[in-house]
C-alpha cells in the first residue's frame, strides 16, 4: 500500500476519531453561577478571575443567540452539557512530564505529537490542552532563558496575574457577542503566551487541542502579547473522537501587538468532520481577534479550515496603531455534510494601515461554504489600503460557494480593493495533467494545491507539509 | 404614526371608488405594513442607510393621505424637447395622462388592472405600503412582435401639495413574445419633504427586450424608493440603467428573475452625489436556468457628506449550469465626508460557472492629476476630465444611441 492509499484508508475512519479511555472529573452538568464557582474554585483562581467571569455570566444572561449565519444548526441545549472535564490525574498538576498519566501521553503520541523531551528534536514548544485543561507545555526551559512566558492559562492566572489583569479581555471584551460571553464565563483553560520588549523568539510556539470527553464542550481562552519590537509565531492544531453527537467547540483567541511587534498565527483545524451523512462532528464556533495596538505592528491569520461540521470564525485585526499591517490567508475545504462561515474582519483605524486578505474556498460533496468579510475604513485611517482576494472552487452541483465581502470605506485617501471569482476546475487543466500520466485524483490534488499555494506558503515548514495533505485527503473521493 | 395611516387609509378609501374586494385587499397590506413598519437598519438588506431613520430626519411628520378623485394641471414645459416621445404624467401619484400618439394603437393595450398579486414574494414592508395605499394601477401590454417606435417617458411629478406627504404609484407591465419597450423614468419635483415609493412589475415574455432608464437628476430634497421586480422567459434581454443624483435619498431595488434559457439581464447604475446626499443600488439576480447572462456596473463619484451604498446579489441555483455572471462596482471619494459601502454578493450552488466580482474605492489619482495639469489645465478642469471619463464608461454602456446622446446632455458629457 503506498503512501496515499494508506491515507485515503485514513480518512475513511477519521484518523483521529479514537477515543481515550481516561478517568474524568467533571463539573456537574448545566450552566449557572456554582458551575462557574466550581470551575473557578477547581482551579484555585483569585477572586479578581471569578468576578470577571460572573459579569461576564450577567452580561450572557441577556443575549441572544445569533441567527444570522449561513450554516443553520439544531438549537444547542447550553443546561446539557458539561463545561469542565479534566483527566482525574490532573488534580494535582503533575511537575514534570513523567507523572504524567502514560494514557495522556499515548493519546499525544498517537495524534503524532510526543510530549517528551524527545520532542526537543522538532524545535517546536508545545502546551498541550485536552479537554479542558492545559496537560504539558515543552521546552520550558529554553523559552525561560529568554524571558518568554510560555504556559497554560490557568498557570499564567496564577503566576503572572498582573500581565493577565492588564490585557484580558481587552481585545474581546465581555460584553462582545454571544459565543465570546459565554467563553468569558467558562473558560478553562488555553495557552498564554508573553514576550519580552525585543524578544524574537527562537523557536514555533505550538498549542495543540484535543476534545475527548462526550457531551463537553471546550471553551479554551488564548492569550498571546507581544511587547515592543517582539516576534513571535503561534501554530494551533485540533483533532476530537468521532462521535454521533455534535460537540461545541467555542474558544475566544486575543492577540495584542504592541509598537513594533509581530504575530504570525497559524491554524491547522481538524476537529471530527462528522460521518459522510453529516452525524456528528464539531461546531466550531470562535472568535479570534488581534489588536494592532503599538504603532509599526502586524499581526497574520493563517489558517487551514478542514475539519468540524460546522466552521463558524472570523480572526478579525482591529489596526489601532498608525502604519499596523494586519493580513489574513486562509483555505476552507468542506466535503460530504460540512459547513463553514468564515471570513475575516479589517477594521482600519490608524493611519496609514494596511490590510490583505487572501481566501480560498473549496467545496465538494453536499457542502456549503460562506466566505463573509468586512473592510472597515474608518475615517481617521488616512492614506490606508486594503486589498481582498477570494476565490471559490465548486465540485459538483450538490454543494454551494458564496462570498458576502462587506465594504466599508469612510476615507478619501484610502483605497480598497476587492476580487472574488467563483468556478470549477476546468476541464482542459484536468485534460492536461492527465495526458501527463495523472489519475483524475492526482490531477485534482495538484489542481488544488495549486489553487491554495499563496496561502500555504504562508504557513511555517513543519505545519506546510501537514496541511498540504490535508488538502488532498479532504478532497478524497469527491471526482468523478 | 399607526393611527395616522389608518385615518388617512380611510379618507383614501372614501374619495375613491375602489370595490369591496379591493379594498379587503388593500386593508391586508396595510395591517402588513402596520405590523412591521418602516425597515430599518436591522434588517440586512437596511444595513447601510436606515430608512426609518432618514424619514424621522427628514420628514418630521410623514402623512400620507392623497386625494387621487383632484385633477393635476400638466405644465408642459419640463416634457423632454430633444427626443420625440410616447408619455405617462403622474402628478402626485395620479395618473394625469397616458399619450401612445406615436404607435400603433392596436399593439398596446392599456388595461385598468385594479389588483394584481406581489409575485416577488419579497419580505418588503414598503411594497406592502404600496399596495396598500396606491391608486388604481395599470398594466401596459405590448402584444407579440410589436416594437414601440418610440421610447416611453414615464413622468413623475409632485406639486407643493404633496409636501411632507407619501407616495405611491405602481405599473405593470407585459412584453409579448418579440415585443420591445423602451422606458425613461424621468423625476421632477416641485415639492418637498416627501417620500415617493414606485413599484414596477415586468414581465417578459420569450424575446422580448426591456431597456428601461432612471434619471434623477434635478436637485430636490425629496426621498425616493424604486423596486423593479422583472421575470424573464428565455432569451429576452432586460437593460436597466440608473442614474441617480438629484434626490436627497434615492434607493432603487432590481430583482431579476433569469427564468428561461439564454435570457440576460444587464443593470448599469452611477451615483453622482454631493452635499448631504444618500443613495443606494440593490440588485438581485436570479440565474434559475442554464445559460443564462448577468452584468452590472455601477460607480460612484462622491463629495461633500454623501453616501453611497451598492448590494449587489448574484444567486446561482443548482439547476443553473453554465451562468455567467459579473459585477464590478467603483467609487471616487473626493471628500473627507463621503463614504461607499459595498456588499457585492454571491451565493452559488451550480459548479459549471463563471462568477466574478470586483470592488475597487479610493481618491483621485493624483499622478493624472499632475499629467493633465503639466498639459495646461488647471485643478478643476482636470479633476472634471477624470471624473467624466470614469462616468462615461457606465454611459458607453447603454444600447440605444439615441438615449445615449439624450444622457450625455443631461449629464453634460456633451454639448
Amino acid at each position: 500500500m503506498d503512501t496515499r492509499e494508506k491515507d485515503i484508508e485514513n480518512l475513511k475512519d477519521y484518523k483521529y476519531g479514537f477515543t481515550t479511555d481516561i478517568e474524568n472529573i467533571k463539573a456537574p452538568k448545566g450552566l449557572n453561577e456554582n458551575v462557574i464557582k466550581f470551575i473557578s474554585n477547581i482551579k484555585k483562581e483569585p477572586k479578581w478571575m471569578l468576578d470577571f467571569r460572573l459579569k461576564a455570566f450577567e452580561r450572557f444572561k441577556l443575549l441572544k443567540e445569533p441567527d444570522w449565519q449561513k450554516p443553520k444548526y439544531p438549537k444547542i441545549d447550553y443546561q446539557d452539557l458539561y463545561y469542565y472535564s479534566a483527566p482525574k490525574s490532573m488534580k494535582d498538576k503533575p511537575k514534570s512530564l513523567d507523572e504524567l498519566d502514560p494514557k495522556l501521553l499515548e493519546t499525544y503520541n498517537k495524534l503524532g505529537i510526543p510530549l517528551q523531551e524527545q520532542a526537543r528534536l522538532n524545535g517546536i514548544a508545545v502546551d498541550a490542552v485536552f479537554d479542558s485543561v492545559s496537560v504539558a507545555t515543552t521546552f520550558k526551559g529554553e523559552l525561560t532563558k529568554h524571558g518568554i512566558i510560555f504556559c497554560s492559562m490557568s498557570e499564567a492566572i496564577q503566576k503572572h496575574p498582573d500581565l493577565v489583569k492588564k490585557y484580558l479581555g481587552t481585545v474581546i471584551p465581555t460584553t462582545d457577542h454571544f459565543f465570546a460571553t459565554l467563553n468569558s464565563a467558562v473558560f478553562t483553560d488555553g495557552s498564554f503566551v508573553y514576550i519580552p520588549e525585543g524578544v524574537k523568539c527562537p523557536m514555533e510556539l505550538s498549542t495543540y487541542f484535543r476534545i475527548n470527553a462526550s457531551e463537553t464542550g471546550q471553551f479554551e481562552r488564548t492569550l498571546i502579547i507581544a511587547d515592543k519590537g517582539s516576534y513571535v509565531s503561534y501554530l494551533e492544531g485540533c483533532t476530537a473522537p468521532m462521535r454521533d453527537e455534535n460537540q461545541l467547540h467555542a474558544a475566544n483567541v486575543e492577540l495584542i501587538a504592541l509598537d513594533d511587534a509581530e504575530i504570525k498565527y497559524s491554524t491547522v483545524q481538524n476537529w471530527y468532520p462528522g460521518d459522510e451523512n453529516g452525524k456528528g462532528g464539531i461546531y466550531n464556533f470562535v472568535t479570534k481577534r488581534g489588536l494592532c495596538k503599538g504603532k509599526n505592528s502586524k499581526i497574520s491569520w493563517t489558517q487551514v479550515e478542514t475539519g468540524s461540521a460546522i466552521t463558524w470564525k472570523y480572526p478579525s485585526c482591529i489596526l489601532k496603531g498608525d502604519n499596523s499591517i494586519g493580513e489574513f490567508y486562509s483555505i476552507a475545504i468542506t466535503n460530504n455534510h460540512q459547513k463553514a462561515d468564515t471570513g475575516t474582519k479589517m477594521i482600519h483605524l490608524g493611519k496609514n494601515t494596511k490590510s490583505k486578505i487572501i481566501s480560498k474556498g473549496i467545496s465538494a460533496g453536499f457542502s456549503d461554504m460562506t466566505y463573509r468579510g468586512l473592510v472597515d475604513i474608518n475615517s481617521k485611517a488616512k492614506n490606508s489600503s486594503n486589498y481582498t482576494q477570494c476565490d471559490s472552487l465548486l465540485m459538483g452541483n450538490k454543494c454551494g460557494a458564496h462570498t458576502v465581502p462587506y465594504i466599508k470605506n469612510k476615507n478619501f485617501d484610502s483605497n480598497v480593493a476587492h476580487e472574488a471569482t467563483t468556478s470549477k476546475i476546468s476541464e482542459e487543466q484536468l485534460h492536461y495533467c492527465q495526458q501527463r500520466g495523472l489519475n483524475p485524483e492526482e490531477a485534482v490534488g495538484l489542481i488544488v494545491n495549486g489553487f491554495c499555494k499563496e496561502v500555504l506558503q504562508q504557513l511555517p515548514m513543519e505545519f506546510a507539509v501537514e496541511a498540504q495533505k490535508l488538502v488532498g485527503i479532504s478532497l478524497e473521493g469527491s471526482v468523478g | 404614526m399607526k393611527e395616522q395611516l389608518k385615518i388617512d387609509f380611510n379618507k383614501i378609501q372614501e374619495v375613491s371608488n375602489f370595490s369591496n374586494r379591493d379594498i379587503e385587499i388593500k386593508k391586508s397590506y396595510l395591517n402588513k405594513f402596520i405590523e412591521n413598519g418602516f425597515p430599518n437598519r436591522k434588517q440586512e438588506n437596511w444595513k447601510f442607510l436606515d430608512i426609518n431613520q432618514i424619514i424621522s430626519n427628514n420628514i418630521s411628520d410623514l402623512s400620507f393621505y392623497n386625494d387621487y378623485s383632484i385633477e393635476n394641471k400638466i405644465d408642459p414645459s419640463i416634457f423632454i424637447d430633444d427626443l420625440e416621445h410616447n408619455k405617462i404624467i403622474f402628478i402626485n401619484g395620479r395618473v394625469e395622462k397616458i399619450d401612445f400618439s406615436y404607435e400603433d394603437k392596436k399593439q398596446i393595450e392599456i388595461i385598468e388592472d385594479s389588483y394584481t398579486t406581489d409575485k416577488s414574494e419579497n419580505n418588503n414592508s414598503l411594497i406592502d405600503l404600496n399596495f396598500a395605499l396606491s391608486n388604481k394601477h395599470f398594466k401596459i401590454l405590448i402584444k407579440k412582435d410589436y416594437s414601440l417606435k418610440k421610447p416611453l417617458i414615464i413622468y413623475h411629478l409632485s406639486n407643493e401639495k404633496m409636501k411632507s406627504k407619501n407616495i405611491n404609484l405602481r405599473l405593470d407591465f407585459e412584453l409579448e413574445q418579440n415585443s420591445s419597450l423602451k422606458l425613461i423614468d424621468f423625476f421632477s419635483d416641485d415639492s418637498e419633504k416627501n417620500f415617493m415609493n414606485i413599484f414596477y412589475n415586468f414581465n417578459l415574455d420569450k424575446d422580448a427586450i426591456l431597456k428601461n432608464y432612471k434619471i434623477d437628476k434635478s436637485l430636490n430634497k425629496n426621498l425616493k424608493y424604486s423596486f423593479n421586480n422583472i421575470d424573464q422567459k428565455q432569451n429576452s434581454i432586460s437593460e436597466t440603467f440608473v442614474f441617480s443624483a438629484g434626490s436627497d435619498y434615492f434607493k432603487n431595488e432590481i430583482n431579476c428573475s433569469l427564468k428561461g434559457e439564454y435570457s440576460s439581464a444587464f443593470i448599469n447604475g452611477i451615483f453622482s452625489l454631493d452635499d448631504n446626499k444618500q443613495h443606494e443600488i440593490r440588485t438581485t439576480i436570479n440565474h434559475l436556468v442554464e445559460n443564462t447572462k448577468s452584468y452590472q456596473l455601477i460607480k460612484s463619484v462622491l463629495g461633500k457628506n454623501t453616501k453611497s451604498a451598492y448590494q449587489g446579489r448574484i444567486y446561482v441555483d443548482s439547476k443553473a449550469q453554465k451562468t455567467d455572471g459579473y459585477q464590478l462596482s467603483k467609487a471616487i471619494l473626493l471628500d473627507e465626508t463621503s463614504e461607499f459601502n459595498a456588499k457585492p454578493e454571491l451565493e452559488i450552488y451550480a459548479d459549471d460557472v463563471k462568477c466574478s466580482h470586483g470592488s475597487a474605492s479610493g481618491s483621485l489619482d493624483d499622478n493624472s492629476i499632475f499629467y493633465l495639469m503639466s498639459r495646461g489645465l488647471n485643478y478643476k478642469q482636470a479633476k472634471g476630465l477624470l471624473i467624466n471619463g470614469f462616468l462615461l464608461d457606465v454611459i458607453e454602456k447603454i444600447t440605444d444611441a439615441e438615449i445615449k446622446d439624450l444622457l450625455k446632455k443631461m449629464i453634460g458629457l456633451k454639448k
